[in-house]
């Protein structure tokens, strides 16, 4: 018999610790306001970060029409750029980092582990407010002189703080603010996700039986925990550059021709610092996403994931590597070129993990008994996308091959399918898969496949071609290409091509938006675990789960959360919390 | 119809990929010494484009074959782990992953290697325009100096240095090289960051203020080369363009005699305070960028 999760048994270890009491809300504001229950916490963190992600989207949106009709002539060049430096961060920070930790994070964690909230309900607290103030500090500089920054989303001295960059006063500066606060923020909270998996588990619920959405999620917090620490110092850094002159990354420099004050500083050193923290987070926002998927999967296909040994070194040995392999965004970057050998290495032996990951997806599908709900409609779509972000990785990790292609529109393909559209599109899926629990109500199948395939074949179309364009030297970044005697003329049908997918993708997020009001009122009844899957959060008393997630005894955990259709049993699951003397068997009989 | 629609997009994804070749939105034909750059792009395109392609049609596969069967029901298999299945997934995916790197590092050795008899030229960025400068009769550059800048001396260079006064200076975004000659193109930046870029000679490095940067190459094709600014540089950067003209030796000499070197050009100093600023773009866009610039 093959490895199963940390084999069933009946025995299940004594409390270490005993019950502690939990903050219990007194008043309304302290109840739904100033909350410490992390289930209200994630729906602020999923609330907030949606707004915000709207402004981006609509970004893109506007963005797209410069890039579909450079001569449209409502756009100016200063404008685009901060469209698509303000497009970068909300979407990559302010929105999927967010969005993956800060809510589902808060909501699957304690529900998951067994836990009646986090280890720190306080601290957990103060990290949504500093995110809300990172925010509106983040919004407040769309209203200053000079506007947002405008100088991409990784914010390179010395354009970002020098005046041929729209934004470079004030925009620039509430943009480091809005991040040391977002990092500050993050911290409070990451050291709760992370406590609360190694200490709160409840008995019995061993490391090798967490759902692989909580390994996805904790780990992404460990990697946020190291990484984000770079991107604080690095804003500290180029703050003080911009506010009292220091020269941490300013050389001697002219600006249009007159001597600044800076001497001795490096540019590519902030370069360094953001992408220790940049690649990381790549796979802060994958690895949950990763995590959540595969218990879609298992759970819509009512087959056992395969390998989930081999999953969960996976996620730790990709969190592991992606440590060592950042300067493969720095391959032009002027840095010393030896360093390509080492990085590139990393960087492809990366992508190996990665691929046994995809392999056990599409292994759990084989021979499954695949229901094509929702939720299993989006985390498909993300398989076919991430595997197309993913290969395309190849050619951008292996520095001779990067040479050409880099900042052209390829790099733009590539990460807009790995870390934009697939996890995104596992959000989806997993608010048609948790919707249930969190309300009691289905969201509307019909209106959601509609959405799915809008926003599946939509996207693809969008990002598939311009990795061919890139190919054929169409820079990101640019205004307006106008002419050259290499790019193919008929690559601005292709931009125009782009541009009206981007829309119609765009209006059809109004229906997931509808979707979710509508079905709070007036969606079917779920009733409790409906989807028929094993982890605890699918077993609570009520449905929602209340305050204090389980109302009396705390589950006891005998089992591994993938115990799909397992041969002899008469139903299709067993919950990790039923005792294997009350498993009934096809016979009839219990175990 | 889920497995017919992911099935589509596979078949659509290999009809896009050969319409795209039709088009030519594909790598721009190569005119330099890079073509291993190229064969391991294709290399690496191959593998995952067949990879790729299995995927999609092993999923929708897996759709196809083992739809839901109702209430009741259960998956034909359980098989939580199988060793052998994923020791052998492990190896053949390692293998793959090789085939594609080794290919990259080789051109990379070669990348981070100039040829000794590699000549120089020099590439002077700044907002948003470039210069260039050969080093003149011997061989050398002259020292360059970031305190030095000036509207008389707009490539840093140290007068007090002997080696730079027979410097060739090109004050205009026109430069021209002769063919099947290696140069080291060496890159400095006056302001922000700049990335001297032209597609078909696919290699690039960025330039920093505050250092000096290099890659080399080696032209093999005669032609008209768009240069285009390959890292953002504010709000004109889409404007900053250039050409490199690769030409017959005798052409290339004869296009140099006629700039000016750093000694011609210091004594010419005040009677032509020109600046070299050379935009290709059309006048309404480069009239749009100056109005983002008074922003």
């Amino acid at each position: 018999m093959a490895y199963v999760g940390d084999a069933t048994t009946d025995f299940v270890p004594p409390a270490e610790v005993g019950e502690v009491e939990l903050y219990h809300a007194k008043s309304f504001i302290t109840k739904y306001v100033f909350s410490q229950d992390a289930k209200t916490i994630a729906f602020q963190y999923v609330g907030t970060a949606l707004a915000i992600g709207v402004v981006g989207l609509t970004m893109s949106g506007l963005m797209r029409l410069q890039l579909g009709f450079p001569t449209n002539g409502i756009i100016d060049p200063a404008e685009y750029l901060m469209l698509f430096s303000m497009h970068g961060m909300i979407m990559v920070i302010f929105l999927l980092t967010a969005l993956f930790l800060g809510g589902f994070g808060n909501y699957l964690i304690p529900l998951m582990v067994g836990a009646r909230d986090m280890a720190f309900p306080f601290v957990n607290m103060m990290s949504y407010w500093i995110y809300l103030v990172s925010v509106l500090v983040l919004l407040s500089s769309f209203y200053v002189e000079g506007g947002p920054t405008g100088a991409g989303w990784t914010l390179y001295p010395p354009q970002s703080i020098m005046s041929g960059t729209p934004g470079s006063g004030m925009g620039i500066s509430l943009m480091l603010t809005a991040l040391v606060l977002f990092v500050i923020g993050f911290t409070m909270g990451g050291l709760n996700y992370a406590v609360t998996v190694l200490q709160c588990r409840t008995r019995g619920m061993t490391m090798m039986r967490l759902p692989l959405s909580c390994w996805g999620i904790f780990c992404a917090t460990i990697l946020a925990l190291f990484g984000f620490p770079a991107l604080l110092v690095g804003g500290f850094m180029m703050l003080l550059d911009r506010m009292i002159g220091t020269s941490f990354f300013m050389p001697v420099i002219l600006e249009f021709g007159e001597y600044l004050s800076y001497d001795g500083g490096s540019p590519i050193m902030f370069q360094h610092l953001f992408w220790f923290f940049g690649h990381p987070e790549v796979y802060i926002v994958a690895l949950p996403a990763f995590g959540i998927v595969s218990d879609i999967i298992s759970i819509h296909a009512r087959k056992v994931i395969f390998g989930y040994r081999m999953m969960v070194w996976c996620i730790v040995g990709i969190g592991a590597v992606s440590f060592v392999v950042w300067a493969h965004h720095m391959y032009v970057s002027g840095m010393n070129p030896w360093f390509g050998f080492l990085f590139a290495s990393t960087t492809l032996v990366i992508a190996i993990p990665t691929a046994l990951k995809i392999y056990n997806w599409l292994l759990t599908l084989w021979k499954g008994n695949i229901q094509l709900t929702t939720p299993m409609l989006y985390a498909l779509g993300f398989i076919v996308q991430f595997v197309n972000g993913g290969i395309t990785g190849l050619f951008c990790g292996n520095t001779a091959l990067d040479i050409p292609i880099s900042d052209t529109m390829f790099v733009v393909g590539h990460f807009h399918l790995a870390m934009g559209l697939a996890p995104l599109l596992v959000v989806f899926g997993s608010v048609h898969h948790w919707y249930p629990l969190m309300t009691g109500r289905f969201l509307d199948a019909t209106l959601g496949k509609i959405h799915f395939w809008i926003t599946f074949i939509g996207t693809y179309a969008l990002f598939f071609p311009q990795h061919y364009i890139g190919f054929n030297g169409v820079p990101r970044r640019y205004f307006d290409i106008g002419g050259t005697n290499h790019i193919v003329e008929s690559t601005l049908s292709v931009r125009q091509f782009i541009s009206v997918i981007t829309w119609i993708v765009l209006a059809a997020q109004l229906l997931f938006i509808y979707n979710i009001f509508k079905s709070y009122s007036s969606g079917k009844i779920a009733g409790k675990n409906p989807w028929k899957a094993n982890s605890l959060e699918w077993q609570t008393a009520t449905v929602p789960p209340g305050h204090g997630n389980f109302p009396e005894e705390m589950p006891l955990v005998y089992r591994w959360p993938y115990d799909f259709s397992v041969p002899g049993v008469k139903d299709d699951y067993i919950p990790q919390n039923l005792h294997p003397d009350e498993v009934v068997m096809e016979s009839g009989g219990k175990a | 119809m889920t497995w017919f629609i992911i099935f589509l997009t596979g078949v659509l994804g290999v009809a896009f990929h050969l319409w795209a070749l039709e088009a030519g939105w594909w790598w721009t034909p190569i005119a330099s010494n890079w073509t291993f750059i190229d064969t391991a792009d294709y290399v690496t395109f191959w593998i995952t484009g067949v990879g790729m392609t299995l995927v999609i049609f092993f999923e929708a596969y897996c759709i196809y074959r083992f739809p839901y069967k109702g209430e009741g029901s259960k998956s034909e298999q359980y098989n939580p782990e199988s060793v052998k299945l994923e020791t052998f997934l492990f190896f053949s995916t390692t293998s793959l992953v090789v085939a594609m790197l080794l290919p990259g590092l080789f051109a990379w050795g070669d990348f981070v290697s100039p040829p000794e008899d590699a000549k120089q030229v020099e590439v002077v960025s700044e907002q948003w325009t470039w210069s260039y400068r050969f080093p003149g009769k011997d061989g050398e550059f002259g020292t360059t100096n970031p305190r030095k800048w000036s509207d008389e001396n707009p490539f840093g260079i140290d007068p007090d240095d002997p080696k730079g006064k027979d410097d060739i200076l090109v004050e205009d975004t026109e430069l021209h090289l002769p063919i099947d000659v290696a140069y080291i193109v060496s890159s400095r930046s006056k302001d922000v960051l700049h990335n001297f870029s032209v597609t078909q000679f696919r290699a690039k490095t960025d330039a920093v203020p505050g250092m000096v940067t290099s890659w080399w190459f080696t032209p093999t094709k005669i032609g008209e080369f768009n240069v285009m600014c390959f890292e953002l540089c504010g709000v004109g950067h889409h404007t900053m363009r250039g050409m490199v003209v690769i030409e017959e030796e005798s052409a290339f000499q004869a296009w140099l005699q006629k700039q000016p070197t750093f000694k011609q050009s210091m004594a010419d100093a005040g009677t032509d305070a020109e600046d070299g600023e050379n935009i290709v773009l059309s006048e309404a866009s480069a009239e749009s960028a100056e109005k983002g610039i008074a922003q």
